[in-house]
C-alpha cells in the first residue's frame, strides 16, 4: 500500500536507501548532497538499517571504499555533488572497468569556478564517458523511484556496471514536494538480495580485481565494458515495467510528453522539464503543436529511440544545463543531433545552454524557446544553432 | 491553475524563513493539498538575505522555477524593506505580511506604492511572550496562514500540534510554547 508523504529530494533518496538497506555506505559531505548521508547516518544510529556506514576524509576515499566493498561482494554506494564528483574522477573509471555494480546518489551542482553551490549538470556531464549508467529525475518522486530501481539495473548479469542516480541540486534536493512512498517490504522484495557471481571474499574462487592490463588485453577489456552498456536499455525497460507493477508509475528511457503530433519539440534533462510541461500545456491550449522529450536514461544514450520519438518534428531545441566548450553546444545537443543525423532526420535543430549555476528557468522562458522553434521552421533555417537562454550580453 | 497560491518569504540567514516555508508546506500537505516549499540560497552565512517559496495547489505542481508574481509576501526582518525589493511582482489582490512593532502607517511608505493589503505582526513580542526567545518564524507561520486563508484556524492548530509533537519528540517542553505562539499570533496579526 503506497504511503502519501511530502519530502525533500534528499530525504526521498535517504528513505529509498533505508528501504534498500545496502551493505556499505562510505560518505564525505558536500552541499547539496550532504543531507543524504546525514539522514542515513540517523537510520544507522537508530538501528533501522544494518549498513556499514563509513565516514571518510574525502570523496576520493568514499568512492574508493565503495569500490573496495563492491569488489569484496557487498552492495555499496556513496553520495556526492559537484567538486566531490570531480575528486572521484579516477575511481569512477575504476568502478566501471571492474564491472562493479555500485550506486552513486548524485545531487547535481555546478563545478567551480566561479564558486557556486547551485544546480547545473556540469558535474555529471563531465563524467558521462566514465562508463557509468546515468539516470536523471525531474522531481522528488522520480529521484526516489530511480533509486529503488538502480540496483536492479546495475546488478543485472547482462549489465554489471555502476549507476549514477542524478537529481537537481536544491531545486529538487531541498524542495519539499508531495510523493508516494512504497512500503518497506515492497522495496525489499523488489530490489532483492545481491548475489555477486565473482567477488574477492569468495574462498571458492580466488581472484584479483583491478590488475594491470597489458596492451594486448586492454582494448578487449574496454570492449567488454561497452558490451555491458549495450544491454542497459533493455534492462532499464524490463525493470521499469516490473516497477510499474508495484507502484503504478510508468518509466521508460525517456518521457515523451504530448509528442504524438508535435511539430516543435524541446529535449531536456531534469527539473526544468516540469516547468516545460506547463509551457507545453499553455501553448497546446492555444492550438500550438508542441511537445517535450525528457531524457531519463542519458548513459547509455538511447539514440535510436530518441530519433524515432522526434520523427515528424519540424524543429527541435536541445537544452543543455552544462557547457561543452566545443563552440557549437553542449553534450546533450551533440548526442541528440548525432542521433537525428543517423536517422536521416529533416528536423531543424538548435542547442541551448541554460540554467548554469542555478540560473532560474521560467515557464515564459520555455514558451520563448517554442516561439523560436516556430520561427525557425517558418524560415526553413535554424540560423545560429549554438545559443544561450536568458543570458545578459 | 486558478487554485494555486504562491507565497514568497524574505528573511535573513538564521531566522528560519526556510523552516517556516517547509512547515507551511507540511501543514498544507496535511489538509490534502499539493505543496512545494523550497529555499533560494545566496551566500551561505548568517544574516545574508535569503528567499524561500511556497506553492499550494489542489492539483499537481510541476513547475520548478522561483516565484516572481506571488499573491503573498512575508517579510521576516523589516530591515529587508530597504535592502530587498520585497513587493516585486506582488499581486495587488494579495497581501504583504511584515514582522514589525511599528504601525502599518509607518511601513506603507517603504513599500514602493504597493496597492494591496498590508498586514503586520510583532513576532518579537509574540515570541518573547510565549517562548521566551526570539523565533520569528513560528508567529509568522500562523499569521500568514490567517492572512492568506490557507485553512481554518482549528485545523491549523490541530495539525501543528501533531507536527510539533513529531518534530520536538526529544524536547516536548517546547511544544506548548510554540503552540501558544501560534495562537497568540492568530490574535495579534493586524
Amino acid at each position: 500500500m503506497a504511503k502519501r508523504d511530502r519530502l525533500s529530494g534528499n530525504e526521498a533518496i535517504a528513505i529509498a536507501l533505508r528501504q534498500i538497506n545496502p551493505d556499505v555506505f562510505p560518505a564525505f559531505p558536500i552541499t547539496p548532497s550532504t543531507e543524504i548521508p546525514q539522514y542515513f547516518a540517523s537510520f544507522v544510529a537508530n538501528g533501522q538499517v544494518d549498513t556499514e556506514f563509513i565516514p571518510v576524509e574525502s570523496e576520493h576515499s568514499s568512492m574508493s571504499a565503495a569500490i573496495g566493498a563492491s569488489a569484496a561482494g557487498a552492495r555499496s554506494l556513496t553520495a556526492t555533488s559537484s567538486c566531490g564528483l570531480a575528486y572521484m574522477w579516477e575511481e569512477l573509471y575504476i568502478a566501471a572497468s571492474n564491472r562493479l555494480p555500485l550506486a552513486l546518489a548524485l545531487v547535481n551542482r555546478a563545478l567551480s569556478g566561479p564558486i557556486n553551490i547551485n544546480c547545473d549538470h556540469s558535474d555529471s556531464m563531465g563524467a558521462r564517458d566514465a562508463g557509468w549508467i546515468q539516470i536523471y529525475a525531474e522531481n522528488n518522486q522520480e529521484a526516489y523511484d530511480n533509486m529503488v530501481q538502480a540496483y536492479r539495473i546495475s546488478e543485472h548479469k547482462d549489465v554489471r556496471l555502476p549507476v549514477m542516480i542524478c537529481q537537481d541540486g536544491f531545486i529538487t534536493s531541498h524542495a519539499v514536494e508531495n510523493m508516494e512512498l512504497l512500503e518497506d517490504g515492497e522495496v525489499k522484495e523488489f530490489v532483492g538480495e545481491y548475489e555477486p557471481e565473482n567477488y574477492l571474499l569468495n574462498p571458492e574462487c580466488p581472484m584479483a580485481v583491478g590488475p594491470y592490463s597489458i596492451t594486448d588485453y586492454y582494448m578487449e577489456a574496454k570492449r567488454n565494458q561497452a558490451e555491458g552498456m549495450k544491454h542497459v536499455e533493455k534492462v532499464v525497460l524490463e525493470v521499469a515495467e516490473e516497477f510499474a507493477g508495484i507502484s503504478g508509475r510508468k518509466y521508460g528511457l525517456f518521457e515523451a510528453y504530448r509528442m504524438e503530433d508535435a511539430e516543435y519539440a524541446v529535449v531536456m534533462i531534469g527539473s526544468a522539464a516540469g516547468t516545460t510541461k506547463d509551457a507545453v500545456d499553455q501553448l497546446r491550449e492555444q492550438g500550438e503543436k508542441v511537445g517535450l522529450l525528457k531524457i531519463r536514461l542519458y548513459r547509455p544514450f538511447p539514440a535510436e529511440a530518441v530519433a524515432k520519438a522526434l520523427t515528424g518534428v519540424k524543429a527541435v531545441a536541445v537544452m543543455d544545463r552544462a557547457e561543452g566548450y566545443t563552440n557549437h553546444g553542449g553534450p546533450l545537443g551533440a548526442d541528440v543531433m548525432s542521433a537525428l543525423y543517423r536517422a536521416r532526420s529533416q528536423a531543424l535543430a538548435v542547442n541551448y545552454i541554460y540554467g548554469l549555476g542555478g540560473r532560474d528557468v521560467r515557464v515564459e522562458d520555455m514558451e520563448g524557446v517554442f516561439d523560436v522553434l516556430k520561427q525557425i521552421a517558418a524560415d526553413g533555417d535554424a540560423g545560429e544553432t549554438y545559443r544561450y537562454l536568458g543570458i545578459r550580453e | 491553475m486558478s487554485n494555486l497560491t504562491e507565497i514568497r518569504w524574505h528573511g535573513r540567514g538564521g531566522q528560519g524563513a526556510k523552516t517556516a516555508a517547509l512547515l507551511l508546506a507540511d501543514v498544507a500537505f496535511q489538509t490534502g493539498k499539493y505543496v512545494q516549499g523550497f529555499p533560494e540560497y545566496g551566500p551561505e552565512r548568517m544574516g545574508a538575505p535569503i528567499t524561500a517559496y511556497n506553492r499550494i495547489s489542489d492539483t499537481q505542481i510541476r513547475v520548478h522555477s522561483n516565484i516572481y508574481d506571488p499573491q503573498y509576501v512575508v517579510v521576516v526582518d523589516e530591515s529587508l524593506l530597504e535592502a530587498v525589493d520585497v513587493t516585486s511582482g506582488l499581486k495587488k489582490e494579495g497581501a504583504i505580511l511584515i514582522n514589525t512593532a511599528r504601525p502599518r502607517e509607518e511601513i506603507i511608505p517603504h513599500l514602493k506604492g504597493y496597492e494591496g493589503k498590508v498586514c503586520t505582526i510583532d513576532a518579537h513580542k509574540v515570541s518573547m511572550a510565549t517562548m521566551g526567545r526570539y523565533f520569528p518564524n513560528t508567529p509568522l507561520l500562523a499569521a500568514i496562514v490567517k492572512v492568506a486563508g490557507i485553512m481554518d484556524e482549528e485545523t491549523f492548530l490541530r495539525e501543528m500540534r501533531a507536527s510539533f509533537s513529531h518534530k520536538f519528540a526529544s524536547k516536548p517542553e517546547v511544544i506548548d510554547g510554540n503552540m501558544a505562539a501560534l495562537k497568540m499570533a492568530l490574535e495579534e496579526v493586524r
